[in-house]
């Protein structure tokens, strides 16, 4: 399944990729960037542009997303390329861009022997409030981030999702223009996870808080972000709207069969559709618009498309494109 | 509708000019550390040699019998030694964990993600340390030359040893800017404090152990270069005027330290950083 998969998703991927100059109110642009790690380049002549509003920085772990969180942050230099932050170049101004970010790295990072106050006060005073401002804003964001009953207990005894939590509020303490939040939601329980990407839902679409949110999980980004970028292995594969990354529509339904899979793949793709995997056994085929038929007609072709095979449909369920299918299609993942 | 809310809201007041967070993380490492009542008590132990000096003083100024005991530049070379001792422990205590806790914590990320320098960065955990070590050298050595002045009710001794003040003050401020820059640089080398503390008294010990075994080989002391304890005692003996206590030449002893200042900024400079490269 595997071998035919990948062959598949090597194919004939295309995927809507907007110019720099198309773009509008940009708030990062990177232009042709490299940057290394010795001798590794983790980024790769990199050119992308984030757009005002939500956008997601989607890929596997390892695709370069942090690095480039961190480029822009001043924290690398790149070997080559040009970075601009809110209209400012990064390697000139990174005092004045970092005035006006916020940051929520992804590691566990907080600084020891303080209080939730304290510490997103000092923050707050890190970045220029003066202290009483600092005090003020640190009992807002703290409640507004969920944590306003904790806000006194010492940081040390924190649980992962509190630690996720407080690390968003010294990134929101100064009221930036921007937030790279850095995979949010790591080691929060379900619920947690769902208040988490509540919040930063809420930053983006009624607060109207620009923010680059790097994840590896696709839902998170789906549900915050109205754009997104792709990376992988070092490279932009992919950016754009996600609603137009999910492909112009058509109909996608997920198949699980029992027998010779390559064959019945190879038939389904003979037949103009498309077809990746997701889990073990479990397979997305794509009907393209122009070839869907409504009224079971999908169905019964898939259908029989499988008994020409050979091959036992033990499940078949309609599904809707998702992210994930235009991710797994950019990154090349349907050939695991 | 809500009587407050408790929603996110967009800042409308001031936000100063970056440049003066070091002066936030001077001012927050120092409450920090005074609220340690341990620490305090040791604050408060290093002052009790310059009780015992002002009660020297004292009885030298009101008691003519007592004038052997009077202070000369020396005594006050004296008490500088006698302060280096606490200087020593207080390095440790309010230094070792300055940059390593930061380090354990991660903390240097959010710190590097904010509008500060690393310079700005560094300057602040120097202000810590150098603030505490400047409270227990230079504020008693100068108000001891001040209450001798009042005390002996003239003039006469400030007019004599006028260079005191300017003594006092440049060896206090080259003791406290070894001592900081070198604990500094080791706290940065790790994340654990107590290895810190203990590397760096390992340090000091061990290069005054290897200055004695090459005294006692040598049979004298030319090689004192080597131990920044003996280096600081060399230099100022000669900012006090009083002959060197050891053979190598007193400028060779500064060249040491400042090689040491030099070694240790650029060990901050490699590992204070927002992300750590390993390649």
């Amino acid at each position: 399944m595997c071998s035919a998969s990948a062959e598949l998703c090597d194919s004939t991927v295309v995927f809507p990729f907007i110019p720099l100059n198309q773009m509008t109110d940009s708030v990062v642009t990177l232009d042709n960037v490299t940057v290394s790690y010795g001798k590794n380049a983790a980024l790769r002549d990199v050119s992308a542009t984030f757009g005002s509003g939500a956008v997601g920085l989607l890929g596997p772990n390892g695709a370069g997303k942090s690095t480039m969180l961190k480029a822009l942050l001043g924290f690398l230099k790149p070997d080559r390329g040009r970075m601009q932050v809110l209209g400012l170049d990064v390697a000139q101004k990174p005092l004045e861009i970092r005035a006006r970010l916020g940051y929520m790295p992804e590691s566990d990072s907080h600084i020891p022997g303080m209080n939730a106050v304290t510490f997103v006060a000092y923050c707050g005073q890190l970045a220029g409030l003066p202290f009483s401002d600092a005090m003020q804003r640190a009992h807002e964001v703290l409640y507004y981030v969920g944590l306003g009953e904790a806000r006194y207990r010492n940081l040390e005894t924190y649980s992962t999702g509190m630690k996720q939590r407080i690390k968003l509020a010294q990134a929101l303490v100064h009221d930036p223009d921007l937030l790279f939040l850095d995979e949010p939601t790591n080691g929060m329980d379900p619920k947690g996870r769902d208040e988490m990407l509540e919040l930063i839902r809420d930053l983006g679409h009624n607060k109207r808080v620009n923010l680059i949110l790097s994840s590896h999980l696709l839902p998170d980004v789906e549900f915050t972000c109205d754009r997104v970028v792709v990376m992988d292995k070092g490279n932009v594969v992919a950016q754009g709207p996600i609603g137009e990354l999910k492909g112009p529509g058509g109909r996608v339904f997920e198949v699980r069969v029992k027998g010779a899979l390559d064959g019945f793949v190879a038939a389904l793709k003979e037949s103009g559709m498309d077809v990746h995997s997701t889990d073990e056994d479990v397979m997305r085929v794509f009907v393209p618009t122009d070839r869907s038929h409504a009224g079971g007609t999908d169905q019964q072709a898939i259908f029989a498309i499988a008994a020409r095979q050979r091959v036992q449909v033990r499940h078949l369920r309609p599904s809707v494109p998702t992210l994930e299918d235009a991710f797994a299609k950019a990154v090349g993942e349907a050939a695991d | 509708m809500p009587i407050h809310d408790q929603s996110y809201r967009r800042y409308a007041g001031s936000k100063e000019a970056p440049g003066r967070a070091w002066s936030v993380i001077a001012y927050a490492g120092i409450r920090g550390m005074i609220r340690r009542r341990i620490f305090l008590a040791l604050l408060f132990a290093s002052w009790i040699p310059f009780i015992v000096y002002t009660v020297r003083i004292y009885f030298a100024a009101n008691y003519p019998q007592l004038s052997p005991i009077a202070m000369t530049a020396e005594s006050f070379r004296g008490f500088l030694g006698v302060q280096s001792i606490f200087l020593f422990f207080v390095t440790i205590w309010a230094g070792a964990g300055l940059i390593a806790n930061d380090r354990r914590a991660n903390a240097l990320q959010i710190y590097l993600s904010k509008p500060l320098m690393r310079a700005e960065y560094i300057a602040g955990k120097f202000a810590v340390l150098a603030a505490f070590l400047l409270v227990m050298t230079w504020v008693p050595g100068i108000l001891l030359v001040i209450l001798q002045i009042v005390f002996s009710g003239s003039f006469t001794f400030a007019r004599q040893n006028l260079f005191l003040f300017p003594a006092i003050t440049v060896a206090s401020f080259l003791t406290v800017i070894v001592a900081s820059f070198a604990m500094l640089a080791l706290s940065s080398l790790s994340k654990s404090s107590r290895y810190v503390g203990i590397l760096y008294a390992g340090v000091m010990f061990f290069s005054e152990a290897i200055f004695g075994v090459l005294r006692l080989i040598l049979g004298g002391t030319g090689a004192s270069w080597i131990s920044p304890p003996a280096n600081l005692a060399q230099v100022i003996d000669v900012i006090f005027r009083l002959r060197p206590r050891y053979e190598t030449p007193w400028l060779v002893s500064l060249l040491a330290l400042a090689g040491l200042v030099v070694v240790s900024i650029s060990v901050l400079e490699r590992r204070v950083r927002g992300v750590e490269v390993v390649t």
